[in-house]
């Protein structure tokens, strides 16, 4: 096997011919703004855009101005427009002290509504940021204040939740540092992932609708993938695909880190015997990362801003949407910090070093992932049918598995695996309850799901070190003790061919005036179902919820989005103390504007407080 | 089920009132619930702040998920219908959350959108003749309903337009890979006919493309189609596509050289190079042939019923 260095795959030529990476471009991590500074063409006709600045600044206090403006871009050789907040991609840093209060101006001087959602913050539901659930919108040439109470610490980031303004740079990371002082480490640095596209997001939107797997360059061919004709004969079957692994990929995505490409030499310094904090956090619209540091060990201490047991780990998988901070000690010398694509068709990439300007050497990408019987919601049959079950599938799971699923789904599976009928077993509707609503929406049933708490993630099963899972955290801080008193359960459906996602068959335009109703108070213990062969990052807004992973309910650790692995269930508890109105919705951009979302609502809303 | 509340019994404490209704909770207003407390009391202020109790070491993981009672599934507590139905149209006003409402119903599942994509532009080279040959098909629509164009023809250099039609459809998703096609066809030659058009499109297990429609003429004549294509990749750029069609008729359609059956077979096989997804060039063999009747009639006329192509075209879209 020829070793592949490009960071992108399909990139480098491209490159290439687009002359060397400009020297300009070069940025320090530690000082977090750049001064880029090149000339920009004109955008749009007439009207000549300024060029955002890789990278961010900073704003702290108790009032906070943030504007919102069209930009032009460019990285690793993309270019292209960008909504870039107070002129940079990302966004500023939003430093906060817990206990403090803050007024946040923010202005929109784009020609379209804007909105900022400050993700994974505990605040009043009309500051949430959510156009149409939580307020109107920020109409263009108007300035909405925020204004709320910080009451917790950890690692949060911020982003739009108008339209795909996401994609287009309108985000940023947040740090909320402790009312007490944190002695865990000696320095701090963010490393925001997300990634940048010349392409404009609704043309990305159409592709998805009509395009064959547009940006999936590693589909299994006939020179390509290890997998038996008998098995690739069972899939087209089904009328699925196994290299179906990310819906928008390297072949159109540039990966940064602090905004800054795998070309950009984006450096964090440090003094050998330090304890460096890295606060992690995914901020793309669509890709999931492995995150490792070649040589040098991780100690997760938070996940999703809040405060785990320290867990040992080599490598993370990190969904969209979720956050987790690290704690590393490297040794004298440079490292790479390798945040590579769950598909692998591209990295972004960061030297953690203790010598100024010196590169660490990245890794090659790996392999392509290929999607395994477990990701059908066929459960685990290691052995079951050669080739494609020599991955372990559920790793150590055993949090809420769900052995009746097993009783009644397995037979039929198994039936499944005869060639015949496997279509048939893949879309059994019969498994749906009657609030699943049965369409064209929904291109498979998964037939006997299970739990995989402790699946590390797509690909990392079967890497020869240390990987987090699910199972692996554990709340720092004792969760009050009480069950829940209700269970719900809700199914992520979709249609990859039709590129149709949603909850329960129906999209979000279907349920506005249906959401999920939660009383205030209310212990929940939630379900999730996932009928599709893709992983979803889910999000509960307004709130944290308890991932129930076997760690025990006082110390299931909390979250404000959960991963649900390809065809599997995972479970949380949630008490719906936050009255209002708050979105539910898968964390991938493009399938929440697909329709995948939902209105989560908690009453009794007292009335005294809407005056407030 | 008392059992396994008796083992779930210890882990139950701050709970015990609400699960102790799970079997009637509608009908025990009185009991005591925490939420209760809460609401009944007059105005309540901004949510109790999350208190993070002390840091300590974690509990050795317990095994209480397998001792958990089976929890009820059904509505809320009716408290949860109480208050406004949208929260927000409280604080910013009812019409404005409308609108925003209504926004979101094109970012969040109502996108309109549509491709055109010419299949197959090419040219077709047999012995002594020269043919070309279009086959267009474009759509612009939601999820499930859809307005659907396709037009094919084809004709000889030097010889003119030999075929000519075009359709428009209404589509609509029968199921999670087929819509169903109903519409009108106009053909422009060999002569200016219309046809009533009912088929289905979509994607057949093993990943075939398939289209198959009947047309009722405006002389009555009752013909089909079907046409099936695979896309085998040889690379992620480099793609085989055999392809197939058949024609037939439900009776003899003279002025048109057909006879009753299947009239036609059409078979191809297409090597296509994607230099971008949107446009790739191929070459490709193709063999045509007349079936039955239909081709008694051809070679009456002293036609070739039958013949080998070369084929050199352009597949692009948009």
């Amino acid at each position: 096997m020829h070793a592949r260095v490009s960071y992108n795959r399909g990139m480098i030529s491209r490159q290439m011919g687009l002359g060397p990476v400009s020297r300009r471009n070069f940025m320090l991590g530690t000082a977090g703004v750049a001064a880029s500074g090149l000339a920009m063409p004109a955008w749009a006709k007439g009207e000549s855009l300024t060029h955002a600045k890789q990278g961010y600044g900073e704003v702290s206090g108790e009032r906070i101005a943030l504007t919102v403006d069209n930009h032009h871009f460019t990285v690793g050789g993309r270019k292209g427009h960008a909504i870039a907040v107070n002129g940079t991609v990302p966004g500023p840093l939003v430093r906060l002290r817990e206990g403090q209060n803050v007024r946040i101006d923010v202005t929109n001087n784009l020609a379209e509504d804007t909105s900022i959602h400050w993700h994974g913050l505990l605040l009043p539901f009309q500051f949430d940021g959510v156009p149409g659930v939580s307020f109107p919108g920020i109409r263009p040439g108007e300035t909405f204040t925020y204004e709320f109470p910080i009451r917790q610490s950890g690692t949060y980031w911020w982003h739009s939740h108008s339209g795909l303004q996401e994609q287009e740079g309108h985000y940023g990371p947040i740090v909320i540092e402790s009312a007490t002082p944190d002695p865990r480490y000696d320095r701090d640095y963010v490393v925001l992932l997300s990634e940048f596209t010349p392409r404009h997001p609704h043309e990305i939107a159409r592709l998805l609708k009509v395009g064959e797997h547009y940006f999936n360059r590693q589909m299994q061919t006939a020179t390509e993938g290890d997998m038996p004709l008998k098995e690739r004969l069972m899939w087209g079957g089904m009328r699925m695909n196994p290299r179906d692994i990310s819906d928008v990929t390297g072949d159109t995505y540039t990966f940064l880190v602090n905004g800054h490409g795998p070309m950009d030499g984006l450096e964090y310094l440090f003094t050998p015997g330090e304890r460096v904090r890295l606060r992690v956090i995914n901020g793309s619209a669509m890709t999931f990362f492995n995150i490792r540091i070649p040589g040098v060990p991780m100690t997760v201490i938070a996940a999703d801003g809040m405060d785990v047991s320290p867990v040992d780990v080599d490598e993370f998988q990190i969904g969209t949407a979720e956050t987790y901070d690290v704690i590393v000690t490297p040794p004298a010398g440079s490292h790479a910090l390798v945040a590579e694509a769950m598909d692998r068709s591209g990295m972004g990439l960061a030297s953690l070093t203790s010598h100024k300007g010196h590169r660490a050497t990245p890794p090659p990408l790996r392999e392509p992932v290929t999607l395994t019987m477990a990701d059908m919601g066929m459960g685990s049959m290691d052995g079951a049918s050669g080739g494609a079950m020599n991955h372990d599938a559920h790793g150590g799971g055993h949090g809420g598995m769900d052995h009746s699923g097993m009783n009644h789904g397995g037979g039929d599976a198994m039936a499944g695996m005869d060639h015949g009928s496997m279509d048939h077993s893949m879309r059994d509707t019969s498994k749906l309850p009657p609030d699943v609503k049965v369409g064209p929406g929904i291109d498979m049933v998964s037939p006997m799901p299970m739990d995989r708490m402790g699946y590390p993630g797509l690909g990392l099963d079967n890497v020869d070190h240390r990987v987090l899972r699910y199972t692996d955290l554990k709340a720092a801080r004792m969760n009050p003790h009480r069950m829940p008193t209700r269970q719900m359960t809700i199914h992520l459906t979709g249609n990859m061919e039709r590129y149709m996602w949603s909850f329960d068959g129906k999209k979000f335009s279907a349920v506005t005036d249906d959401p999920i109703r939660f009383a205030y108070d209310e212990r929940v213990r939630v379900k999730l179902v996932n009928d599709t062969m893709m992983a979803h990052p889910i999000h509960l807004h307004g709130h944290f919820f308890e991932l129930v992973n076997g760690a025990g309910m006082m110390n299931q650790p909390l979250k404000h989005t959960v991963v649900v692995q390809p065809g599997s269930t995972a479970t949380f508890d949630v008490t719906a103390n936050e009255p209002g109105d708050w979105a539910f919705h898968c964390h991938l951009l493009y399938h929440m504007h697909a329709g995948m979302m939902q209105t989560v609502t908690v009453r009794p809303f007292p009335e005294a407080e809407v005056e407030a | 089920m008392s059992a396994r509340l008796f083992l779930a019994a210890p882990l139950m404490l701050a709970a015990l009132p609400a699960a102790a209704q799970d079997h009637s909770r509608h009908a025990q207003p009185e009991t005591e619930k925490p939420a209760e407390d809460h609401s009944q009391h007059a105005p309540r202020k901004k949510p109790a702040p999350l208190v993070l109790p002390p840091k300590s070491d974690p509990a050795p993981m317990d095994h209480s998920l397998h001792s958990v009672p089976e929890l009820p599934e059904g509505p809320p507590p009716p408290e949860a219908l109480e208050g406004p139905e949208h929260a927000a149209d409280e604080i910013y006003g009812a019409d404005r959350m409308a609108k925003a409402r209504a926004t979101n119903h094109a970012t969040h599942g109502d996108m309109l959108t549509g491709t055109l994509m010419a299949e197959r532009l090419e040219l077709r080279i047999a012995d002594g003749h020269e043919a070309y040959l279009w086959d267009l098909q474009g759509w612009y629509g939601g999820d499930i309903d859809k307005f659907v164009i396709k037009s094919e023809g084809e004709g000889e250099f030097g010889e003119g337009l030999e075929d000519a039609e075009v359709q428009a459809l209404w589509g609509h998703a029968i199921g999670p890979f087929f819509d169903l096609q109903a519409g009108v066809r106009l053909d422009l030659e060999p002569e200016t006919r219309s046809h009533l058009v009912l088929g289905v499109q979509g994607l057949a297990p093993y990943m075939w493309h398939v289209d198959g429609a009947v047309f009722l003429s405006d002389r009555g004549d009752l013909t089909a189609r079907l046409e099936g294509e695979y896309d085998q990749k040889i690379t992620q750029r480099l793609i085989l596509q055999p392809r197939m069609e058949l024609e037939l008729s439900a009776q003899d359609i003279p002025e048109r050289e057909i006879g009753a059956g299947l009239t036609k077979i059409e078979t191809g096989l297409r090597l296509r190079y994607e230099i971008a997804r949107e446009f790739a060039p191929y070459v490709g063999v193709g063999y045509e042939a007349m079936i039955g009747q239909t081709a008694d009639m051809a070679k009456a006329a002293g036609e070739d019923p039958d013949g080998l192509a070369f084929l050199l075209g352009i597949r692009a879209w948009f």
